[in-house]
């Protein structure tokens, strides 16, 4: 197999673009792919300050790495989510990632900063974990970028994550996240804040890229990333969506970026929400004053139903089938 | 050869000369879901695997809760 480009020896054959890449020329598609994704996307002007949230996986090294390539001026974020060994082996990884290239990596830690992990919060709320992760998630990130006057924050979203999100969003007809479900979600400042920025920037640099190949970049790249999956993800919807998508894409390659490329440029406007009107209604949560429509918000909310309880380990909660579920207690 | 699986993490012994393309489907493994390793570069599908090859099929889903 020969690379498309220079017909040396290929390393990797991308059959949804019908070529072959040797490592160099590889490299350089995934740089043009990022580009070509901040520039159609309007995600980052010059001088802007980003902020990448980092996992330790895959996805956000490798857009860490590229970010850098490109010349913008990043900083890092990881959140501890106390999910045992798996998040231990995941801040490694984004610890040594940085320190190599002498970059800050900013840290937060559930269990040591807010008396709760994903585990015991899983337990607790008897909910799948990935809704309170991706609320903490979220609501740090954003507290994070907000505090520390970043103008954009960078995710690690790829192609595989969004094709799989608009499938679940099609398959259920989630008409309100499809009108979210943009490369580029737009700062947001809100009349009841005084006119400040509530909602920081946020931008998904790597749609344009399939986690086939953020992985094998990472790999031509040297970079050392957790290749195991996350204990409290197993089986879970995204998965399944994912899968599925991937027997489509083997049977009829470039089928996920019709889809999905497909929905930006045909359907996505179609669902745009009323922005205006929603940020008419955001007032300041009364306990960390972050933008709600309630009077407290989501992650406040999690907090007073989760903090000060026993860790809950996560051979107990991990998704299985006939497991029964674990009881908790609260800290007196 | 020594081929290294993850998730869970396990080692096999697979008889040589074998296509990446074959053992993949020797294994039931989609192509599209995994890459495969031999040292510090990729291996592509057309490639033969000598039977004293060292390789890992690394697979390349995740699925945890996106920020």
């Amino acid at each position: 197999m020969k690379c498309t480009v220079c017909r040396g020896p290929a390393v990797i054959d991308l059959r949804r673009h019908n070529a072959n890449f040797c490592a160099d020329h590889f490299l350089k598609f995934c740089r043009d792919q990022v580009v070509r994704a901040i520039d159609e996307h309007h995600m980052i002007e010059p001088g802007d300050r980003v902020l990448v949230a980092v996992s330790g996986g895959k996805d956000s090294l490798a857009l860490w790495d590229l970010l850098l390539e490109l010349g913008y001026d990043t900083e890092g974020m990881t959140i501890g989510l106390g999910i045992g060994d798996y998040s231990t082996a995941s801040a490694e990884a984004a610890v040594a990632f940085a320190e190599r290239r002498d970059l800050t990596l900013h840290g937060v830690d559930l269990r040591g900063d807010y008396d709760y992990d994903i585990p015991t919060a899983s337990a607790v709320t008897s909910r799948v974990p990935c809704s309170s992760c991706g609320l903490s998630k979220r609501h740090l990130i954003d507290k994070a970028a907000l505090d520390g006057d970043y103008d954009v924050v960078a995710t690690g979203h790829n192609l595989d994550d969004e094709a799989a999100v608009l499938f679940g969003n099609v398959l259920h007809w989630h008409t309100e996240y499809l009108g979210r479900q943009q490369p580029t979600l737009v700062e947001r400042v809100a009349p009841r804040h005084g006119g400040r920025r509530v909602f920081p920037r946020k931008v998904k640099p790597l749609v344009r890229l399939a986690e086939r190949e953020t992985a094998a970049y990472c790999v031509l790249r040297g970079i050392d990333y957790i290749v195991e999956e996350c204990p409290m993800a197993e089986g879970n919807r995204h998965l399944r969506y994912k899968e599925a998508l991937d027997a489509v894409e083997a049977a009829s390659p470039g089928a996920k970026q019709a889809f999905y490329f497909g929905f930006l440029a045909r359907a996505a406007a179609r669902f745009a929400p009323d922005v205006d009107g929603a940020e008419a209604e955001l007032r300041a949560c009364a306990r960390c004053g972050s933008p709600t429509t309630g009077d407290v918000c989501a992650f406040c909310r999690l907090l007073d139903q989760v903090a000060g309880h026993d860790p809950v380990p996560v051979e107990l909660v991990r998704p299985r089938r006939g497991r029964r579920r674990t009881r908790t207690k609260a800290r007196s | 050869m020594r081929v290294l699986l993850r998730n869970p993490r396990r080692e096999l012994e697979v008889e040589g000369p074998l296509s990446v393309g074959k053992l993949l489907r020797q294994l039931d493994l989609n192509r599209e879901s995994v890459l495969v390793v031999r040292g510090d570069t990729l291996v592509p599908g057309d490639a033969v695997l000598a039977a004293d090859d060292v390789i890992e099929i690394r697979p390349v889903i995740s699925g945890g809760a996106l920020a």
